[in-house]
């Protein structure tokens, strides 16, 4: 992560590497929600380069650290996500194989893999 | 004069315009309500398609608009429609499309998985080409968990812990009728790469070297002892043979990601929708409703009785 202003510690454009609009609108929204950012932004110069500039400009905080708790902030969020998305899955499977049981009581209960539930990947963060 | 100014400001406070009954504090106007939760479908063009984000967007009819966590975490939900082992279906409620999209785009180019990378072709005479016999190669899903395994970097040697071996030796015999390869004819090798390197120094005692270096046999790894690992499917058909043609190769696959190259992301393809919500602008009944629901070709009408009386 290269940190692109000088003095004034408000505005500032992040150049990260790596990374595509996957990471950047999903921090461009959050940051938007903050209260603190009075504008924020993201481009990517080029479509041949793996990067991304976001701006950040704040009504006085340092950008770093609202953009530090903006990607924290989108960390609890998938976090939350992943727990309700495992949680209703896992009772989904639980209640179909009980219907199941029940219904074929005979049959061998369908061995039921688990390995959906882990579909959704969190967000990696580069500071 | 001071006290002018107090009485001014004071009757200005008497007139704010948010204390006017039809401007409701803390929540917002219906028509900017609609804008914010809802993509209307014109006949010319959907319109506001695009959320809100700004967290002051609301500031001058005192509504917040910034993150607020906890309401988040108490409405967000998520509802499963279909569920198999290939194609899950599934609704978040409370999320927005930057999020969701988010979720779209890390299924399809960011998530690992294992596919062919290098194949090493001892002999083919049949009339698929070695390159596009290895671009076959390389689509084919392979049923292993890719957390079992590290990257291949660059500068590193394939090892047990980084490449999977498999053999594919086909032959159509003279005379006979022609013959399909399937996936299933892929098969492993645990030990590591079979194939011995030319440039091995013929008088070493110690054994040949080949294309991989296992330390051990990937049979001693738990995970794979119960499950071999083989395509994810046997009936995928790699090449046809005729009488007196023959394929023999290597295939390695290694870990990947579907940014690098399509044939490592684990999804045919992932999409997100909005939530659809149908509005009829009137009350149909009778024949028109007949109508209605039989033009719909996915069913989206039903017609309900009328409470009489």
């Amino acid at each position: 992560m290269e940190h692109g202003s000088f003095g004034d510690e408000s505005v500032a454009t992040f150049s990260l590497n790596e990374e595509d609009h996957t990471l950047a609108n999903a921090v461009r929204f959050t940051l938007n929600q903050d209260p603190r950012v009075r504008f924020c932004g993201y481009s990517i110069p080029h479509p041949s380069d793996a990067r991304v500039n976001v701006k950040v400009q704040t009504t006085g905080d340092p950008a770093k650290e609202v953009l530090k708790d903006a990607c924290q902030d989108l960390m609890q969020m998938c976090e939350h996500i992943r727990n309700t998305f495992d949680k209703t899955v896992g009772e989904l499977k639980a209640s179909e194989a009980v219907k199941k049981k029940n219904s074929h009581s005979q049959e061998k209960a369908m061995d039921i893999d688990s390995q959906e539930s882990d579909s959704e990947s969190e967000e990696s963060e580069s500071n | 004069m001071a006290g002018q100014e107090e009485e001014r400001g004071d009757t200005k406070k008497k007139f704010s315009i948010f204390d006017l009954p039809d401007v409701p504090m803390g929540q917002l106007p219906d028509h900017l309500q609609l804008h914010r939760t809802r993509v209307l479908c014109n006949n010319d063009a959907p319109i506001h398609t695009e959320s809100v984000q700004y967290s002051g967007a609301y500031a001058t009819v005192g509504v917040d608009n910034s993150l607020r966590f906890d309401h988040f975490r108490n409405n967000f939900r998520v509802e499963v429609v279909r569920l198999t082992e290939e194609d899950m279906e599934f609704d978040m409620v409370g999320i927005d499309a930057a999020i969701a999209n988010a979720f779209r785009r890390i299924l399809i180019a960011e998530l690992p998985t294992m596919a062919i990378e290098k194949v090493l072709i001892a002999n083919n005479t049949s009339v698929v080409q070695d390159e596009v016999l290895a671009h076959r190669l390389g689509l084919i899903p392979i049923g292993v968990d890719p957390r079992h395994f590290e990257y291949l970097s660059e500068n590193d040697q394939p090892n047990e812990r980084n490449t999977i071996v498999f053999k594919l030796h086909v032959s159509c015999k003279r005379g006979s009728p022609r013959i399909t390869v399937k996936s299933d004819e892929l098969k492993w090798l645990p030990n590591g790469s079979e194939l011995v390197k030319e440039s091995t120094p013929s008088d070493s005692a110690s054994k040949p070297e080949t294309y991989t270096s296992f330390s051990c046999s990937q049979e001693t790894i738990p995970e794979f002892a119960k499950n071999p690992i083989a395509p994810k499917y046997p009936d995928i058909i790699i090449a046809k043979l005729g009488p007196g043609q023959e394929i023999e190769l290597e295939a390695h696959a290694v870990k990947g990601k579907g940014k690098t190259h399509a044939k490592w992301s684990p999804v045919a393809t992932a999409w997100y929708r909005m939530f659809p919500e149908v509005v009829l602008l009137e009350e149909v009944e009778d024949d028109l409703a007949e109508e209605l629901k039989s033009k719909c070709p996915v069913d989206v009408f039903d017609i309900e009785d009328l409470g009489k009386g």
